[in-house]
């Protein structure tokens, strides 16, 4: 059996994930009403009649996905190429033609069931990926001149002038400057760039005494190869560009990713709407609706605006505002929010606020206002550098100023400052923080955690407050069986009709179900239930009303149950509740046992929090809150100094895990709620929130160790250069062994087990 | 000594078609898809013809 939406193999399933279901499913809703998009206007030309879009794709999830789009597209004659990018989720194809076929071309890969939308502004995520490509020429270009410059300095440092011959030795510094100078050229620019900048700004950084001396180096050993001298640093310049390259480009990978969060979100609300009006339907974006339009919203449908239900009654699907799994019915009149999902039928909604003032605006307004706000963390490394930057060019010129007054010609002097500036430089430094990152971003990585932002570890590391979202974070987020009435041989009928439903209640039973199921003809009546018809009998298996139970109305648990009723009469019924995750407890009680504070912040009603908070031992507990009251939350426990965590799911989590110090959320949770997080851990458990809390302290001690480190070896080697015994094959053995060992410092984190 | 006039330029050589392979696989966008790449050597290439 193969996957009916992307052709994999499916073990017997009519698909082979739950994505492709879904997309299937949306692909026939979607192609039913024949939408018709705004995507001709982002074409860009890009020779004579030719076209090319580049698009988000949301809704991939396994390498089919890739293919099917791709060859969907090339099987149009005009396509010239069609290209998905797995890692960065944009799908760019150009055509030959007009701009306006991109839309039937787009709206190919919307009917195979994917989600295309405008990327919006570019630029930075360009800008970042060309950051790191420059990055990556800059680290060949010094590897390869670091390397033949070894090459050469080892024949230099094995022997002397008088051995080798003056002029073989003037060969070989000449040599050296050749393939040295253009390399510090190019590869120097990124620290020189950045230092200028700050000079211009009046202010200092590490880049600055890279740059002076780098740039000296150069100098002084063209100038001492003109001369003939008997030293040149043409090595330890480039491999200290080498060295500090490596760094940087550790550090861009790790903040990068994290940048294309904001530009995601923005490109949910871009899309169009089906606007009714008198002269039929039209689609426009949905940037343009305005209060008071009449919109039709098909089944399977994002609702686009916050409005109410004119017409129709359906289930939505509330779990991108609040994480709530359970679809939410709404008849005539109910208020419907932007973002969420219409589920079983069609419905006409009123707009009551236009797309700015949406509920789902206003979320990503106050994400970006909380976000700023966060912002003001310093990184350890940056504090370090302000340390250290004043120290080594005082250092360095007090060195030359003292040889001068003590007699020595200026050239000398020169030269003992220079290799003070070049001992001193931070290369341990610049590599102690990033290489720790990587290598506990990838052990993370192992263990199903994604850190999104670099400096997330240093700040988890700090926290002692935690605080949890209750739906899909404590709790699973979806519905298990829990108690009710019924004998065995319900629930084997009931079981039976489930498993042909895709609702979540039908789905819960029937996986709490092990054994044979009876073969029923099973039709399902779309916000109601399931009916069949076992041995002359009709079996109902729905909600309470349809059922035919009337009356006394479960005080919470309403919506969390199903009835089976026998020819009309009530039968038996299925509790069901969100259950715990597994580990949750002994999560909360390893947490206590740390001294750190825990926090229950639930959108949901107050007993329902109270209880689970109870069941979990958590004393601090607010129920009912609103995005923006968690967001205040969030912020006191700030302002009573504490380094908070937010861990949460729901898009109404969002805003606070913007204001927390840190935050995480599962990777069961929406996009915007995954994009706006520190950190996204995969899984049942909650675990990972400790796991990466443990990982963090240990790989920030292991941090402040490299710096000891570098100091250590700074202590030691600074008098020497102060001094004048600085060789440069001192200066180069210094400089790799100082490297190596932070770098070995930093494998400890692989050897013990979190 | 006069063998270093050979020695030298070939090893910078060397290391410079390294470097040069480097480049281009850089510039042709290579490392531009690292999760997808692992994926499509398990399709095979259908030519259109």
């Amino acid at each position: 059996m193969t996957c009916k939406h992307c052709g994999s193999a499916s073990n017997g399933a009519d698909f082979c994930c739950d994505g492709c279901a879904a997309a299937h499913a949306a692909a026939k809703e979607i192609g039913a009403i024949g939408a018709t998009n705004i995507y001709a206007a982002l074409a860009r030309p890009i020779e004579e009649g030719a076209f090319q879009l580049e698009l988000i794709v949301e809704g991939m999830h396994c390498a089919a996905c890739v293919r099917l789009i791709e060859n969907a597209l090339v099987a149009n004659d005009d396509i010239m190429s069609a290209r998905v990018n797995m890692t960065t989720e944009r799908l760019t194809f150009s055509w030959r033609g007009t701009p306006e076929r991109g839309d039937a071309l787009a709206e190919q890969v919307i009917k195979l069931g994917y989600k295309l939308h405008d990327p919006g502004d570019s630029a930075t995520d360009d800008h970042n990926q060309n950051t790191e490509r420059r990055l990556l020429k800059a680290i060949a270009i010094a590897g390869f001149a670091a390397a033949n410059l070894m090459l050469l300095s080892v024949g230099l440092w094995s022997s002397t002038g008088e051995t080798m011959g003056f002029a073989t030795r003037d060969f070989f510094h000449w040599i050296s400057a050749l393939i040295a100078l253009p390399t510090v050229a190019y590869s120097g620019q990124p620290f020189f760039q950045s230092a200028y900048a700050v000079l211009k700004e009046r202010h200092t950084n590490m880049d600055v005494p890279i740059s002076l001396a780098v740039i000296l180096a150069s100098l002084m050993s063209v100038s001492e190869a003109a001369r003939g001298g008997e030293y040149v640093y043409f090595d330890s310049a480039v491999m200290l560009l080498f060295f500090l390259l490596i760094g940087r480009y550790l550090d861009a990978r790790a903040k990068g990713k994290a940048r294309e969060s904001a530009s995601r979100l923005l490109s949910k609300l871009a899309g169009s709407a089906a606007v009714i009006t008198d002269g039929g339907i039209n689609r426009i974006p949905i940037k343009e609706l305005k209060a008071g339009m009449r919109l039709l919203v098909t089944a399977g449908e994002n609702i686009p605006a916050d409005g109410t239900i004119q017409k129709g009654e359906t289930d939505i699907d509330l779990s991108l505002i609040s994480g709530e799994t359970m679809p939410n019915h709404a008849g005539v009149g109910a208020a419907t929010l932007a973002g969420t999902l219409n589920l079983t039928a069609p419905i006409e909604v009123v707009v009551t606020k236009a797309s700015e003032q949406s509920l789902l605006s206003e979320i990503v307004h106050m994400m970006e206002t909380a976000e700023q706000g966060a912002a003001k963390y310093v990184r350890l490394a940056d504090r370090a550098a302000s340390l250290y930057t004043p120290v080594v060019h005082i250092l360095s010129a007090a060195t030359f100023v003292g040889w001068l007054l003590w007699g020595m010609p200026w050239q000398a002097s020169l030269l003992n400052a220079v290799t003070v500036l070049i001992i001193t430089c931070p290369c341990a430094l610049g590599l102690a923080v990033p290489v720790v990152q990587v290598l506990a971003s990838g052990k993370l990585l192992k263990n199903g955690i994604l850190l999104k932002s670099g400096d997330a570890l240093e700040r988890i590391a700090g926290v002692d407050c935690v605080v949890f979202d209750k739906t899909g974070t404590l709790t699973v987020g979806k519905p298990a069986l829990e108690g009710g009435s019924y004998s065995p041989d319900d629930l084997k009928i009931a079981a039976s009709l489930a498993h042909r439903s895709q609702h979540p209640l039908s789905v819960a039973l029937a996986q709490s179900y092990e054994g044979e199921l009876i073969d029923l003809g099973v039709s399902e009546v779309p916000g109601r239930g399931l009916t069949t018809n076992l041995n002359g009998k009709i079996i109902k298996l729905g909600s309470r009303r349809w059922c035919g139970q009337q009356g006394g109305k479960g005080e919470q648990s309403s919506a969390l149950e199903l009835w089976l009723s026998v020819d009309g009469v009530p039968h038996a019924h299925f509790c069901f509740a969100d259950a715990l995750r597994p580990d949750a407890a002994q999560m909360m009680s390893a947490l206590q046992a740390k001294n750190i504070d825990v926090h229950l912040l639930s959108g949901d009603r107050q007993s329902v929090a109270s209880r689970i908070a109870e069941d979990l031992g958590i004393h601090m507990v607010a129920a009912e809150t609103s995005p923006l009251e968690k967001c205040d939350y969030i912020n006191r426990l700030k302002q009573e100094g504490k380094t908070v965590l937010m861990v949460g799911d729901g898009l109404n989590d969002a805003p606070a895990l913007a204001a927390a110090n840190v935050s995480m959320s599962p990777s069961s949770a929406v996009d915007i709620t995954q994009n706006t997080a520190d950190i996204v851990f995969q899984g049942e458990k909650l675990m990972p929130v400790l796991d990466t809390m443990l990982l963090a302290k240990r790989s920030n001690s292991l941090v402040r160790q490299n710096f000891a480190l570098a100091i250590g070896y700074n202590i030691f080697a600074i008098p020497l250069a102060v001094f004048g015994f600085v060789t440069p094959m001192i200066a180069a053995a210094a400089m790799s062994g100082s490297s190596l060992v932070v770098i070995l410092n930093a494998f400890r984190l692989r050897m013990k087990q979190v | 000594m006069d063998i270093l006039l050979y020695l030298i330029p070939i090893a910078i050589g060397l290391g410079l078609i390294g470097l040069l392979a480097f480049l281009w696989t850089l510039k042709s966008g290579q490392y531009d898809d690292l999760d997808g790449a692992p994926h499509r050597i398990l399709y095979d290439d259908e030519e259109d013809d």
